[in-house]
């Protein structure tokens, strides 16, 4: 369902200032969006000035300098610190993006930092992702064959591998799903743009025989058709993915196989 | 005892803080120019209907259109039938399976807007030309 205005519970309150200590030169503020679930308040968004002559170029540098030096509380997910492993997905100057790979220059003037829009928090940047996950599960991304299994692997060609480019490079970070109008309105019931990546992926697959019953799994006016082709999907993919254009595809799929 | 009632979690910012992309402002500009279109379409069945009616119907439509409230209506119709031309042109193209490259959607999601307006006084433009040379 659409609701334009947060509810009363999640409506974000002025924080606390950490000040830089006074000499600093190279300040940066950054306002964190912070809530616990142990104190009953509302969200709030605090503020940290942050020494930019000791601190790395990333905003993940930043937030762990933060949470080293400044305030422990501050809660966030993050591991590779490489672009590879899709923890530090969050809100960065509006758009959704890793905290690893987003430069602190990039940003002008104060870093607002949200979690993942639309979402149930946690706690601070932490996201409840278990709904988006079950939804990857849900396309069943694995192989699926009834043919007899060849002695040593499945072959393919060289074409149909490189129509996996594009695809298969997607590390589930929920930037896409997370910033799709559609998926805030009903990601109960639409896949939304990570999902249905994957579940494209499978499909194209050369060695995959599922084919018919996947998209037997998506004809629903929910599950695929939600997508209106906004594109924020593909505008906040920090692999510079194209979920909407696979999407596309899917649709172009079905029409094709009525033909 | 630990504290077992279930913690009522905040849902995080979205459409508040979201960045404007020019993909999405054009996905909602569609539906907005889709819905005047209804409106838009009740002007124009009135317009037929008092053609039909006789010249009692159709002078006091006339008196409505030629008002500048009526004018304005008329104008937003023409924007909203341009708009969203232009924009169903767009998502024929993506139903083909083209035109998902950021650049060339964001300069599609451009083309829209401007196209809208231009055409829009272009119509008019004839229009009046029109009236002027009868």
């Amino acid at each position: 369902m659409v609701q334009l205005s947060l509810p009363k519970n999640s409506v974000v309150k002025k924080g606390k200032t950490f000040k830089a200590p006074k000499g600093t030169k190279k300040v940066k503020k950054f306002r964190i969006y912070r809530w616990s679930p142990d104190d009953g308040a509302n969200p709030r968004m605090d503020t940290y000035e942050v020494d930019m002559s000791d601190c790395g170029p990333m905003v993940l540098d930043a937030l762990i300098k933060i949470k080293n030096e400044i305030d422990q509380t501050l809660t966030f997910r993050r591991s590779c610190r490489e672009g590879i492993c899709g923890s530090c997905a969050m809100n960065i100057d509006g758009q959704n993006t890793l905290a690893c790979t987003k430069g602190i220059d990039e940003v002008s003037g104060e870093v607002r930092i949200y979690p993942l829009p639309h979402m149930p928090v946690v706690k601070d940047l932490v996201p409840d992702l278990t709904n988006f996950y079950a939804q990857h599960a849900s396309i069943e991304p694995w192989l699926q064959t009834e043919t007899t299994e060849p002695a040593k692997e499945w072959r393919q060609s060289h074409e149909d591998r490189e129509k996996l480019d594009g695809l298969y490079e997607c590390i589930l970070c929920a930037c896409c799903s997370t910033s799709c109008p559609s998926y805030w309105w009903n990601g109960d019931r639409y896949l939304g743009p990570a999902a249905l990546l994957q579940a494209y992926r499978w499909l194209v697959d050369s060695r995959d025989e599922a084919t018919g019953k996947r998209l037997d799994d998506l004809e629903d006016p929910f599950r695929l058709y939600r997508c209106h082709t906004i594109m924020n999907c593909a505008q906040a993919c920090p692999k510079s993915l194209n979920p909407a254009k696979a999407i596309a595809e899917i649709k172009k799929m079905m029409v094709e196989r009525q033909v | 005892m630990a504290d077992t009632q279930p913690v009522s979690r905040p849902l995080s910012p979205h459409l508040q803080i979201y960045r404007r992309t020019m993909t999405m402002m054009m996905s909602i500009a569609h539906r907005i120019s889709g819905a005047a279109l209804y409106i838009g379409t009740l002007i124009l069945a009135w317009w037929l209907l008092s053609v039909a009616a006789g010249p009692n119907a159709y002078s006091l439509f006339e008196s409505f259109i030629s008002w500048w409230v009526g004018k304005l209506l008329l104008f937003v119709f023409t924007w909203a039938l341009m708009h969203h031309m232009l924009g169903g042109i767009r998502h024929f193209i993506w139903d083909m399976g083209k035109g998902f490259s950021l650049g060339f959607a964001n300069f599609m999601a451009w083309m829209t807007l401007v196209g809208g307006f231009v055409l829009t006084i272009f119509v008019w433009w004839i229009g009046y030309s029109m009236m002027g040379a009868m």
